[in-house]
């Protein structure tokens, strides 16, 4: 057995839990994510769906005029198999205005407008909806820093934060996943024949067990190499997360009273509630 | 020792004691209603656990108009509850009192404070230092607050002090889905450590853990009562808030320590002896 295999029912029953007494906490009962195509908001919605009625999730779409258009029509899959409710709003025209006007030609940099195109768009859908924008980001890539800060890796709240891709296949198979999403290479669709593990240079099966080995069974360099691990696969991953630590905090505040926020100014978000 | 019992499994608002306090009247009444004398609540079951700066702001002095609320309570059934206490000299702890016909029986203070990984208990509370027993008009007593229970000896002197039942109020958080396993690997660690204290120290074993998320953590239940030979005889199923009833008696504590005669066996000399040579080795 893979150690990192799950118990796909127990896991379903604590996420859908988390969704429906996370939102209340915070006096809400609606949801709303961008739905890519690929196999994590695919995720996301089927467990937004169990939690709060299909009805009570949006979907949006959000294609920019290069994106594949497989990725709309796997979303619509998604979405007509989850009976949830879906909005497409382009963001060629927010994104253009932007990149074109400063001609701004740079991949990566085009790459994060686009995220960030499509989080203004989630954030002001959720208030249209009253709902909350729910996460996408799976620990895999968490860890790995693979994502646009405030981009795609911004939400209120994710269920799947805490799961590895392998995870999140075991989870999806069992929610009913169409097989188009679950059998297609995992692609961020940022720039035409991107794959994540072609730009990553590895495959996530590698990098989730060698995450699971270093950070939850917490083994040492010598212990993950004795365990087979080649050791510049090992200190390439070490230093992805430790480069990337700043995606996962929230910004340095300069200390300067004697009371400073989320130094000395403790509290839960869950404050009350 | 003859003893009806409600185990409280409750989901507190985060640092909210005035709704907390109205969900305890709520359960109390309810469990006066089905007969019991006694009811035990969750480890801070007043406040909630993840307070970090609310620690200070709900902390409640025994003198408090709310433990005063739940005194007047105690003369109709015996409780257990879980708050965050002011000392008089003003350290806070985290503490279990037990309230019964209008009075403090007890207060048990947690000893062990977590603090690694996910815990920071010792930046919160200061620690108690006993694990007194004491007599409830219902039977003899311990209390031990979640943490207290993975230290061996904590159990082992209530079993000399001859306990009928060990209460035991929890906040423990689920965690450990991996290996394929049914049961979340807390569960089975907490499963496998209130067993063994049935099974070890001869007593009934009462537990009440929480239910509920506080900032992403969930709490995951599984109150229970076991009985003297390691048996469960009731547990909460599934991750809701919800209310357990047993009947406790000495009858059970009678044939399991006729059967296996461990309180009579045991030799806490050599564990004294013991402490003092391992002392000595370490150059205390």
């Amino acid at each position: 057995m893979n150690p990192l295999d799950i118990h796909p029912p127990l896991v379903e029953q604590l996420l859908v839990q988390f969704l429906r007494e996370e939102l209340a906490s915070a006096g809400f009962s609606r949801a709303v994510l961008g739905i890519s195509g690929g196999v994590d908001s695919a995720l996301v919605a089927a467990l937004c769906a169990r939690a709060l009625g299909p009805e009570n999730v949006l979907g949006v779409m959000m294609p920019y005029r290069t994106s594949n258009p497989d990725s709309e029509g796997h979303a619509r899959l998604l979405a007509k198999t989850l009976g949830i409710t879906t909005k497409k709003v382009e963001i060629t025209g927010m994104a253009d205005g932007y990149l074109a006007s400063l001609g701004v030609t740079d991949r990566m940099r085009r790459g994060n407008v686009m995220a960030r195109c499509r989080m203004i768009v989630l954030y002001d859908q959720s208030v249209d909806f009253k709902g909350l924008v729910v996460g996408t980001s799976n620990k895999t890539e968490i860890l790995l820093g693979y994502s646009t800060q405030w981009g795609d890796s911004a939400s209120a709240l994710n269920p799947i934060g805490d799961l590895y891709k392998h995870q999140i296949y075991q989870l999806s198979r069992h929610l009913g996943v169409p097989a188009e999403i679950l059998d297609k290479a995992p692609s961020a669709d940022l720039f035409e024949g991107q794959t994540d593990e072609g730009e990553l240079g590895f495959s996530y099966a590698d990098a989730d067990r060698l995450l699971h080995h270093m950070v939850d069974e917490r083994l040492t360099e010598d212990e993950l190499v004795a365990a087979g691990f080649q050791v510049d696969f090992v200190r390439r991953l070490a230093a992805r997360i430790a480069a990337t630590q700043f995606k996962r905090v929230m910004p340095l505040i300069a200390k300067l009273s004697q009371r400073t926020i989320n130094q000395d100014f403790r509290y839960m978000r869950d404050w009350g509630r | 020792m003859d003893c009806r019992l409600t185990v409280a499994q409750t989901n507190p608002a985060l640092g909210n004691v005035g709704r907390n306090l109205e969900e305890h009247v709520t359960a109390i009444e309810a469990a006066i209603a089905a007969g019991s004398q006694l009811i035990l609540f969750p480890e801070l079951s007043l406040t909630g656990y993840f307070l970090k700066d609310q620690t200070a702001e709900v902390a409640l002095a025994l003198d408090s108009r709310e433990i005063a609320r739940l005194l007047e309570l105690s003369r109709r059934i015996s409780i257990a509850v879980g708050f965050v206490e002011r000392g008089p000299d003003g350290r806070i702890y985290n503490s279990c009192a037990f309230l019964e016909d209008g009075r403090v029986v007890h207060v048990h203070r947690k000893v062990h404070l977590v603090t690694y990984g996910m815990f920071d208990e010792m930046r919160e509370f200061a620690a108690g230092d006993s694990f007194a027993t004491f007599q409830s008009k219902h039977g003899r007593f311990g209390l031990m607050i979640c943490e207290d229970v993975w230290h061996v000896s904590s159990g082992y002197q209530h079993f000399l002090d001859g306990v009928d039942a060990m209460l035991i109020p929890s906040c423990s958080p689920g965690r450990g889905v991996d290996h394929g396993s049914k049961e979340l690997a807390s569960e089975r660690l907490w499963r496998t450590l209130l067993e063994a204290h049935g099974i070890l120290f001869q007593t009934w074993v009462v537990y009440s853990n929480r239910v509920g998320w506080e900032d992403g953590v969930f709490f995951w239940g599984g109150s229970r009562v076991i009985d003297p030979f390691g048996i469960e005889r009731g547990r909460i199923e599934g991750i809701e808030t919800g209310r357990l009833e047993a009947h406790i008696t000495s009858q059970e504590l009678r044939r399991a320590r006729v059967a296996t005669p461990l309180l009579r066996d045991s030799k806490p000399w050599l564990l004294q002896k013991g402490i003092e040579r391992i002392g000595r080795g370490r150059g205390a």
